[in-house]
């Protein structure tokens, strides 16, 4: 889906070096980025927006299952801050109910392209040869396939629902982080401790999971931040299409595309916090995403 | 050079071959395999196996694999029950379309993207670069048909200057209402340059930090000449690959503005396939997409290679260092 992720793929086959702050051991690139403003700023909005879905409607009670007709796209004022929208729902509790489900969403897929990607990637990387070879073209075809059509397609087939969206959406972003973690690993393979650890007859399995995945944490904490910002956009788009989840669920996705039905009705409030909220919350974890890859010192072109 | 023309012709074959198989596994993902897609939903048992029987869909999914390939390569990409047509005559009537919304955007966005990731790399750190990135940063996070429906509601229908509906019909129906095209390709411009220019701003960053670069100054050339004849130069080759390759994602962005604009083109089909659950259809297009970005990847590579002397050394991809 996103462009920036195919820009990865363009550095992804260089072999990564490894992070400087990390080689030097020690935490000094949690220093290098709580010194970066925009991304602290970053990190503040998104915990700010996972605080007000989470715990607001523990504060600010809302019924967001009963639809309720004559309450239908009241302005805001008392009672409703942000208004209601065209089914009787507070608008203000459904921006926290819908913040629910995008963010779980997003960071679900992204837990789950990351974890499939970094184990391909490692792998590929640490065998080498035909594996790798073949594991990294089959990478290739699906990324030739546009992800959105895939999407498409796999939405169709089977029903939208919170665990199906994770899965779907994680399953068709994990091939970024396989190429970059392949990147790390090629390098990584032939330094001495990985040697000397082979040599004193560490099993694979275990030798890639705490040499290879371990020292490569930089590159894969990075690309999982820009990984979630990717699904926030990838479920909006598909809420657009109308493979969303079903109502009363809803994510902020599916209350902009709703609310634009209604642009020329002028109820702004139906579209301009959910927008908001989604343009916010993917400028900040790329905030985030950019402060960890300066901080990690890793390559400025890849993600 | 021709070992790695070679080498990379191999590979991108490789690829197309597995596209192919993920589009027949895609197929077959179905409850009922493509029986159920062609059949309907209310098909019954009795029925699927009488329709797998006579089109050979009982026989081992091998054998299912090399009889559906060797249609594919005759150019026969399945029927639609739902259009009435060869799926292959849909993706012949609506290909250029896409590809000429796809190919002016991408161009303007390129056009435009260049000069101003350049300008932010040379003001690095200053008000203006922070006022650029800003920008593109908050583009490139806005759902794309946020962005085109709010070009509709302030260009067409508050002022009026271009309608909201793309042309429909023909493809000449596009040159007789060019109008109706700038909404659009302007929507696909935009979030392309957003993610364009934030590339291109780190490639030139990158080439500043060289040593080719104080040399040049060293030798007593002006800012103007050492940005346009070396650093352009080398930070625009990997551009190249980035085009080849971002196919996936501009098909992914023509699909919403297609959508948004009934714009009659590929996404437009894909997505009508999808709601009408049109699947010999869908998985057309998926595989056809993907077949032109493994080409499209393969030309822009070969074209990189022919650009940078670099590569004729080492693999291809190698930039920047």
């Amino acid at each position: 889906m996103s462009l920036e992720n195919v820009t990865t793929v363009l550095s992804g086959d260089e072999p990564g070096g490894v992070p400087e702050a990390e080689a030097s051991g020690g935490w000094l690139w949690l220093r290098a980025f709580a010194d970066n403003k925009l991304a602290v700023a970053g990190l503040v909005v998104v915990v700010v927006l996972t605080l007000f879905s989470f715990l607001g409607p523990l504060f600010y009670h809302t019924d967001q299952i009963h639809t309720r007709i004559g309450m239908e796209t009241l302005k805001p004022g008392a009672g409703h801050p942000l208004g209601t929208d065209d089914v009787g729902y507070d608008q203000l509790g459904r921006l926290m109910v819908g913040g629910q489900t995008t963010l779980e969403v997003a960071f679900g897929a992204a837990a789950v392209a990351v974890i499939v990607g970094v184990t391909w990637g490692a792998v590929a990387g640490y065998l080498g040869g035909f594996i790798d070879a073949l594991m990294m073209r089959i990478v290739d075809a699906l990324l030739a396939i546009p992800a959105l059509l895939l999407l498409l397609y796999l939405a169709t087939v089977f029903q939208p629902n919170v665990v199906m969206l994770i899965v779907v959406v994680g399953l068709t972003a994990w091939l970024v982080p396989a190429r970059l973690v392949r990147g790390e690993a090629l390098t990584l393979r032939t330094r001495e401790y990985v040697l000397a650890a082979k040599t004193m007859g560490v099993r694979t399995p275990t030798l890639i999971g705490r040499h290879i995945v371990t020292n490569s944490i930089g590159t894969i904490l990075v690309n999982a931040t820009f990984q979630v910002a990717d699904a926030i956009l990838v479920v909006a788009a598909l809420s657009f299409l109308g493979l969303g989840i079903a109502p009363p669920a809803t994510n902020w996705g599916a209350m902009l595309s709703n609310g634009l039905n209604y642009t020329y009705s002028g109820y702004w409030w139906l579209t301009y916090p959910p927008g908001i909220a989604i343009v916010l919350t993917v400028v900040a974890f790329n905030l985030i995403g950019d402060g960890l890859r300066d901080a990690f010192g890793l390559d400025t072109r890849r993600r | 050079m021709i070992r790695f023309l070679i080498r990379r012709t191999a590979q991108a074959l490789v690829v197309l071959v597995l596209v192919t198989i993920i589009v027949f596994g895609l197929s077959r993902l179905l409850p009922g395999g493509p029986a159920r897609a062609i059949l309907g939903t209310h098909a019954t048992p009795s029925n699927i196996a009488a329709f797998n029987r006579e089109n050979g869909l009982d026989a081992p999914l091998p054998a299912q694999y090399w009889h559906w390939l060797s249609g594919v390569v005759t150019g026969n990409f399945g029927f639609s029950y739902v259009l009435n047509q060869p799926v292959s005559s849909l993706l012949a009537q609506r290909l250029p379309k896409t590809a000429f919304l796809a190919g002016i955007s991408v161009l303007l966005a390129v056009l435009i993207a260049v000069p101003v990731g350049l300008y932010q790399a040379v003001r690095r750190g200053g008000l203006d670069d922070y006022a650029v990135t800003t920008v593109t940063f908050v583009l490139y996070s806005t759902p794309a048909f946020w962005v085109a429906l709010l070009l509709i509601d302030v260009l067409s229908v508050r002022l009026h200057v271009f309608p909201a509906e793309a042309p429909q019909g023909g493809f000449s129906a596009i040159f007789s209402n060019p109008g109706a095209m700038v909404l659009p390709v302007a929507t696909v411009t935009l979030v392309s340059v957003a993610a364009f220019s934030r590339y291109i701003r780190s490639s030139v960053l990158d080439e500043l930090a060289q040593d080719y670069v104080r040399m040049a100054r060293s030798k007593g050339n002006g800012q103007r000449a050492i940005l346009l004849r070396h650093v352009l130069r080398n930070a625009l080759s990997p551009v190249v690959t980035l085009l080849g390759l971002s196919l996936p994602f501009i098909i992914s962005g023509t699909l919403i503005t297609e959508e948004v604009f009934n714009y009659p083109g590929v996404g437009l089909l894909a997505f009508n396939a999808a709601t009408s659950q049109d699947y010999p259809v869908l998985l057309g297009t998926v595989l056809v997409v993907g077949i032109a970005t493994v080409l499209g990847s393969l030309l822009a590579d070969v074209g990189y290679a022919l650009l940078d002397p670099r590569v004729q050394l080492g693999r291809a991809g190698g930039s920047g260092s």
